[in-house]
Formats: structure tokens, sequence, C-alpha cells
């Protein structure tokens, strides 16, 4: 069985447990461990990194000191925004002799170091990449035959870093579905921002990013939306009805993690892959 | 130490490039503390005539016998100084120089630490002059033929230019035909006169000079040699055609079964049979087989051309021929690649059909080419609207981070010919109009009152998703128009790419085969980037064309003959004078284990069996020094890299002050 830390991060313990269970559960019928690291803490993103970045890369940084003191060599992100900080927090250590010693003294001060030698990857790179065609092939017990997926990506699982795909227009996501059984439509907004956080501060234009995701998805003859990230997730599935009457059209939409779209094909049940948490009515997707 | 040798040192100020960062007061004090030293003298520029005279007079004057400089690198001034101190009446190589310049004072800010670490290079240049030792040069004789790679117009231009002055060249060309590029074009900017017009002259001459060894289809090896002495391997690749018998009549490509084969002179627009040439104007007008789509050599039957050539010209058992030629310098002129815009996918290329990349509008507009020079849609009606995208991967962190130079200026040219052809509506997305040229901006303004419209604002994607009625059915442009501080969205009918140039594939291979290196960029390294823009670091290789940086025609014309004057102001010498340094093997200490042998990358060790020990041979060394690594008695030793020499000087660096 393959090992890695993992780091669930905060969205992923109630709003988007889902998220985290479909993601653990599957990645065990693939001979994956994700061993949370024990007491992890923030990831550094939300109004930290904005404030005082000093700050965010330190509490970043002992989430990495803690997975390295686990012995493990990759740590796993689900969330995207998790993701992208420690992986900045990461290289910024590799590069920035002023931020390493800042990080390294206050480390230091907590008893702990850290050796830069955890690498920090999505969930989505590990599960396609490290298990591979063959190793998916070989779980799906009931193909998602017919089902028309847009397998949506948002920014930052490939921006700005863009290592295990392309940043602009990733595919790694439309791979899997078709190892899954699924086809993918022609999803040309795959890679566009969500609107992040811009719901509860600029209701007005994270409705309309939000609402163009979903309009094109409609457009191009989807079933569902697949996410892989929780902010991503909550932006879609949550404010349909509102964008939808904003706009005067009818943007309900089914919107699912990739892990509960694998799930489903690998023959776990809609409760085992948390169907129930779901906003949106994903009866015709994940039962 | 106590020495009988007196050193003259000599500090550069280079100006105030390092006399800003090094004390160059203090540190001509401290070298008249060293070892030797009997005189030292700063100047504001060493390399200067009455900075030369310096060392000159000193060296009568006060009986030098040994000379340091600490000035700017080797590679810009060695020469200059070692032949001064040798019009001195010293031996050339009993003088160092120390670099405290790139190593110090462009690299540092403080001014003690600098000036610490210029005395630590003084002291090591000081500390092995005194262990240098008299060498003297040889004159071989230059060989009077040149090699040119790439026939492309800058090794036409270069090769043309050596056969009229009397040369012999071999101009070895990797395609079927030679004209590159450029053969490929439509019309050039900013003149507008046809590609192909000035062009195929050019070609014809060259297929026609009885100077000139055209060898197509074939590739460079292997070379190896010298400056003035490069014996060049060139495989000569089967073309199962007898080019002397054959006269180029075409009834075999007439009438070869297998038609549908995508030509790569019309970038997949059009199809070619599996015997052919490139184009009707190729030079040689001489077909060849891709073997890889005949179907004789993929079934064994066939043979269609054979029965059909009256010349009896078609020879399918042809083999590869390699060919070794010995000439006294090499041009390269290997040029460019344009970047795949399939690394780009948000542009849309290869997902949308009418989104072009710029080789194939070149072909699209030309009167020979796939649509007989007509600018159509996919679905063969003419685009009403056409968007033209700089900067395509050029100026780009992600993939090219160079201006590739004649993008914007083709992207004018193409908006011009568009405009012309079709009266569509154009839409120039640019971040800078970068017309560098004679006569460009005036052919920007040109355009400007052409009506074509320019957006100033790097496009960001091309997208199907519709946003308003008009944007139905069409590729839209989303870019920021950085002058009206909005997004904009632009819906089209065609969208061209206007794509950067990249070193070529193989350059690595090629720069390899050649002995030169790269810069960043993955082209090939001129010598100096002001001053020897056409020379390589390696005396006899020169640089034509785009193999060395993206270049227009023009440029790439000039820099063909320059590598031409280089070649020739070589060869017309008749004789080159060789460094010395050199590996020797002092054959009192060799006991013939001949590790050195086997290890000797240009194989210029060979074994006396009469004396039982491994013999430099002085011509091929190259003084790399693998021999001295391997050596396990200590018997080869390098010339001017002794181990005292660099003992001595690392000694200098290391020790306290």
């Amino acid at each position: 069985m393959r090992r890695y830390g993992y780091f669930p991060g905060c969205s992923l313990m109630v709003t988007n447990r889902a998220y985290s269970i479909s993601a653990t559960r599957v990645a065990r019928e693939l001979g994956v461990e994700l061993a949370e690291v024990s007491d992890w803490n923030c990831c550094g993103a939300t109004a930290y990194l904005a404030l005082s970045e000093a700050k965010a890369f330190v509490m970043s940084a002992r989430n990495l000191a803690l997975a390295e003191a686990e012995g493990h060599d990759t740590l796993v992100a689900a969330c995207s925004g998790c993701y992208v900080v420690l992986r900045k927090t990461g290289k910024y250590l590799d590069e920035k002799p002023a931020v390493r010693s800042r990080v390294t003294k206050a480390l230091a001060a907590g008893d702990m170091t850290y050796n830069r030698t955890v690498k920090v990857r999505h969930l989505l790179d590990v599960l396609v990449n490290d298990c591979g065609e063959e190793g998916v092939r070989a779980r799906v017990k009931k193909p998602l035959e017919g089902l028309k997926v847009a397998a949506y990506y948002g920014c930052q699982v490939g921006r700005p870093f863009g290592e295990a795909d392309d940043p602009e227009f990733p595919v790694t996501m439309d791979r899997l579905m078709g190892w899954l059984g699924a086809t993918t439509v022609d999803f040309p907004v795959r890679a566009a921002c969500c609107g992040g956080l811009t719901m509860t501060t600029e209701p007005d234009l994270g409705m309309e990013m939000t609402g163009r995701i979903l309009r094109v998805a409609r457009e191009r003859g989807a079933d569902c939306i697949a996410t892989a990230c929780p902010l991503c997730q909550i932006n879609l599935e949550a404010y349909q009805d509102k964008i939808g009457r904003k706009l005067g059209t009818d943007l309900r939409m089914p919107v699912v993690y990739f892990t509960q779209l694998m799930g489903r094909a690998f023959g776990l049940s809609s409760q085992e892959v948390m169907a129930q948490d779901s906003l949106t009515d994903v009866s015709a997707v994940l039962a | 130490m106590s020495t009988n040798e007196r050193i003259g040192v000599y500090i550069c100020h280079c100006g105030s490039n390092i006399a800003q960062t090094v004390d160059c007061g203090a540190l001509t004090e401290y070298a008249k503390t060293l070892p030797g030293v009997v005189v030292a003298k700063e100047y504001k520029y060493m390399c200067s005539d009455p900075g030369q005279d310096l060392i000159k007079k000193d060296v009568a004057e006060n009986k030098l016998t040994r000379v340091v400089v600490s000035s700017c690198s080797p590679l810009m001034h060695e020469e200059t100084f070692r032949t001064a101190v040798e019009d001195a009446g010293l031996n050339r190589f009993l003088f160092q120089m120390s670099n405290i310049r790139e190593q110090v004072s462009w690299v540092h800010k403080d001014k003690v630490k600098a000036t610490e670490k210029a005395k630590k290079l003084l002291r090591a240049a000081a500390n092995r002059v005194l262990h240098q030792r008299p060498l003297e040069r040889r004159e071989v004789p230059v060989m009077p033929e040149v090699v040119v790679v790439g026939g492309g117009i800058a090794g036409i231009e270069a090769a043309l230019r050596l056969a009229d002055a009397g040369k012999k060249v071999h101009l070895v060309e990797k395609e079927p035909t030679i004209g590159g590029h450029m053969a490929r074009f439509d019309k050039t900017f900013p003149t507008l006169d046809c590609a192909a017009c000035i062009l195929t002259p050019k070609m014809v001459s060259v297929g026609q000079h009885p100077n000139i060894n055209l060898m197509v289809c074939s590739e460079v090896e292997e070379v190896s040699g010298y400056t003035g002495n490069f014996k060049v391997k060139v495989r000569k690749k089967a073309t199962c055609v007898d080019n002397e018998k054959c006269v180029g009549c075409g009834v075999c490509w007439e009438k070869c079964p297998a038609k549908k084969i995508s030509s790569e002179f019309e970038e997949g627009l059009a199809n070619r049979t599996a015997i052919y040439i490139p184009f009707p104007q190729a030079v040689p007008k001489r077909p060849v087989i891709d073997r890889d789509n005949c179907i004789y050599f993929k079934t064994g039957k066939c043979k269609v051309c054979e029965k059909f050539c009256d010349r009896k010209a078609i020879d399918f058992e042809q083999k590869d021929e390699v060919v070794e030629l010995t000439v006294g310098a090499v041009i390269a002129a290997t040029g460019f690649e344009t970047l795949d815009p399939r690394e780009l996918p948000r542009y849309g290329y290869g997902r949308f059909d009418n989104v072009l990349s710029p080789l194939e509008f070149e072909r699209m507009t030309n009167a020979s080419g796939p649509t007989a020079g007509k600018v159509l849609l996919k679905d063969g009606t003419a685009p009403k609207s056409v968007a033209i995208l700089h900067c395509i991967g050029s100026r780009d962190e992600k993939h090219l981070k160079h201006c590739s130079r004649v993008c914007c200026m083709y992207s004018l040219k193409f908006a011009h010919l568009v405009e012309e052809k079709t009266h569509a509506e154009i839409t120039n997305f640019y971040i800078d109009i970068r017309a560098f040229g004679k006569g460009y901006e005036e052919f920007y303004h040109r355009l400007l009152k052409e009506g074509v419209t320019f957006v100033r604002g790097k496009a960001a994607e091309v997208t199907d998703v519709v946003e308003a009625p008009e944007e139905q059915g069409k590729l839209v442009v989303v870019a920021e128009d950085t002058l009206l501080g909005k997004v904009r969205r632009v819906p089209v009918d065609m969208v061209v790419l206007s794509t950067g140039l990249r070193a070529r594939s193989d350059a690595g291979h090629m720069a390899h085969v050649l002995g030169i290196s790269r810069s960043a960029d993955g082209f090939f390294l001129e010598r100096h980037p002001k001053l020897g823009p056409v020379d390589t670091p390696t005396e006899g290789i020169y640089l034509a064309g785009a193999c060395q940086g993206p270049k227009d025609i023009p440029d790439s014309v000039a820099q063909g003959a320059a590598a031409a004057a280089c070649a020739l102001s070589l060869i017309v010498r008749g004789r080159v004078v060789l460094e010395p340094v050199t590996a020797e093997i002092d054959e009192k200490k060799c006991a013939g284990c001949k590790l050195c042998i086997a290890n000797c990358p240009y194989s210029a060790i060979e074994y006396d069996e009469g004396k039982k020990v491994s013999v430099v041979i002085e011509a091929l060394c190259k003084g790399c020094g693998t021999c001295v690594a391997t050596c396990p008695s200590g018997a080869a030793r390098q010339k001017n890299f002794e181990d005292a020499q660099i003992s001595s000087e690392i000694v200098g660096i290391l020790a306290s002050m």
C-alpha cells in the first residue's frame, strides 16, 4: 500500500467532509493510504496570507514540518487553496533565504525543524498520475456509462505552479473520467475561476463568474460538474437558485467531487461517497 | 618564497567598472608586497594603447620577466595582453590575468570585501605566474574548403559568397531541397516582394555553381580537428534516386499511387506522393522516395516509379553514404523552429478549425499553396473577420522568454494580405509593436491607414463560449485592452497565432557535434554579443542566420555574408597559429598502461610500440586535460596547467591574508 501524508484542511472537516471521506475511501480502494498528518493547523490561506505573509508561511511550514517528522516525502492536499499555499511555502523556503531563516527561527521556538524534503501535491494529480490508467481501470466495477461530465478544475490546480498539467487547459480529470467509463463534454471554462471568495465580498461579480461556469456546463450538455476543490464546490452548488433568479435562467446542475464519481464507479454505495451531503440533486449521478 | 623573477603587476580601473567597487589604490599597494613583484601600477584602461605601453616600457626599463594584469575576464583581453607582453620581448605565456571585473566588481557591492577578494585573486595570479614556462606556438596550413550546414537563406548567402570568391563550398542540407523557411513564405515584409521571386534565383545559382557541392538529404554527423583543419563526416541519406541519371521530368511523382501523404512543405494542408519533390522550384529538382510511406518499402510490391522512369534512375537498393570532407572552416546555418501552438491550448489551435499557425497562413496566402492563395475558412468561404494574435509563446516566462523579433512584422504583413484578399475586418492583439528595421515603422503606419484595428493587449484566450448574440458561431478572442482598461471580447471567423521562433529541437545535438555552446534560450552562442556575433568560441566555426537567435531575412542574409567573410579571412590567410596549451607525456614516467588512450575524446594519443609509451599527437590535442586526470603515474601533464601552477594559484586564493 502506497502511503502519503494527507492534509485535509479546514473546509474538509465539516462543510466539505464528503470530499475528504470519499477521497480517503477511493484512495484505499486504489491501494493508497492518505495518512492524515496529526495536529495539523490552518494552511495559512484565508486572511493570513494577505495580512502577514511571514505568519502565513510559518503556519504553513509547520504543517510541512509535521509531515516530514512523520516520515512523509509527499504531502497531499485535496483543497486547491491549501495546495497552492503549502506549495508556495515550500517554494519560498527553497528559493528565498530571508523567508527560510524567519520560518526556521519560528519553528525552532516550538522545538521544530524542517529540512525541506516534503513535496506538496494535489489529490487529483496523485490519484490519476500515481495510480495510473491500469490501476484505476482495474478497480472499476460499475462503469459510469452514458454519464456526461463537465470536468471542472478551477484555477489553482494548475496556476500558478502548473507542474502536473497544463495550467490553462488541464486534462487530468478528463482522462480519469474516461477510465471510469464516463465521457467529458468540451468544457472551455474548465480552468476559469469559480469566483472564489468574491461570492461573499463582491456577490455580483461572484455570481457572474460562477453563473458562467454553470451555464456553459448546461449548454454543453453535461449531466453534472465534477470538482476538485471545496471552494469551487460550494460556489457551484450553493448558489444555483440565487444566480439563476438573478440571470433569469435555470442553472440547476448536479455538482459532485471527482472522488465521489470514482467511488460510484468502484462500486461504493451513495452513502459511502456521502451523496447525502450534496446541496444539489445528485440522485441521477451518484445513485 | 624567494625568487629571481621580476614581476610587473597592472591594475585596471576599467573606467569606473572596477574602480567603483574595488579600491584599486589599496590593491596596487598590496601588489607591491607580493613575492617577486618589482613594479605595481594602476591605470584607467589597461587595454588601451597607453595601458599596453605601460607594460612594454616597464619590461624594458625594469627588466620584468613576468607580467600580471588584474582586469576583466581573460575571454575579453587575454589575447591583447599576451600580445603586448610578446611585443615587449617576453614569451607570451609568462603572463597571467586575474579577473576582478566579472568575478568581483560586477557581482559584489561591499567595497571592503570586494577589495579583499580582488587581493586574493591577484595573489593567486602572481603566485602562478612564477611557475609558468615559455611555450612556443606552431603554425599549420589551412585547408581551403568550407562546409556550410543548412541551406536556408543564411546558408545560401554564405555559400554563394564563398563560391563566388573562388572557394570550394560543401552545402549540407537535411531536407530534399534548399530554401529553408523562406521558400515557404508568400510575401516578405516590409516591401511585400514575393519570397519565391527573390529566393529562387539564388537557389538556382547554388544548384549550378561550379564551386558548390550541394548535398541534400544529408546531415553532419561528426566534426573533428581544429581551426583550418576540420574533418567533417556527412551522411548522405539514401533517396533511392540516382541524381546523375535523373532529369527531374516528373513522371515518377505523377504516377506514384501513394498520393495521400501529408506534405511537410504545405504544413499538412495538402498531400504529396511517396516519391516527391517538396515544391516545384526545389533545388535540386530531383525527387526522393519517402521510405516510410512508399508502397514498395511497406509491402514489397509496386515499383511503379521504376517502371515509368525511362532514365533508369530509380534505385531501391541505394544505401546511405558517409562522406568525409576536409575543410578549413565550418559555417552553421541550421535555422530555427516555430513554437508549436499546441503548447498553448488556451488559444484553441487543434481544437477549432479556423485557428491557424503562421506557417499554415503563409502557405494559404501563397499563390502556389494549397488554396492557390485564397484566404479561406475550413468550409471554403472567405472570412469576414480575422484576428491576429501577437506574441504567442514569445515574451512569455512559461514558454519563450525572448522576443522573437519577426512576429510583429509578419503579423502586419498577414494583416495586409488578409485585407487585400478578403476585405475582412482585421484586429491585431499586441503587447508592443516592435517595428525595428529599415522601413518597418513606415509599414506599420501604412497598415494603420489601411484600416486595420490594433488592440493593445495580449490575447488571453480564444473561446467558443457565447456571451452575446453576435458571438454565436464565432471564435471569440478575449483580451484586456490596456488602453481602455477593459476586458474585450472580439468575435471573429479566423484566428492566426503569431507564434515565436525557438531553437531547433536538435540544436543541442548539433551544438555537441560542432563543439559549440548554446545560450540560455537554446540558440547557438556567439563569441561576443556585440563584437563577435558571427564567431563562436571555437575558432574556425561561424554562425549564420536564426540558429544564433531569431532573425528576419535581411539580418539572416547579412550574417550569412558576414560568416562567409569570416571563413574567407581564415582560409585566405593560408596558415593558422595553434595554441600550445596541449598535453604532453613524460616518457620517463609513462608505464604504458594506455588508460589515457582509452579516455582521450579526440583520439589524440597513440602508443609507441618501440618505446612502450603513450605519445600525444599535438595537432589533434585540444588540451582538455582528460589524460592528465586519468594518468595514474603523473606522466601526462598539461602545458600551462601544470600541478605546480594550479597549486600555487589555489594557495593564493585560500591562504589567509
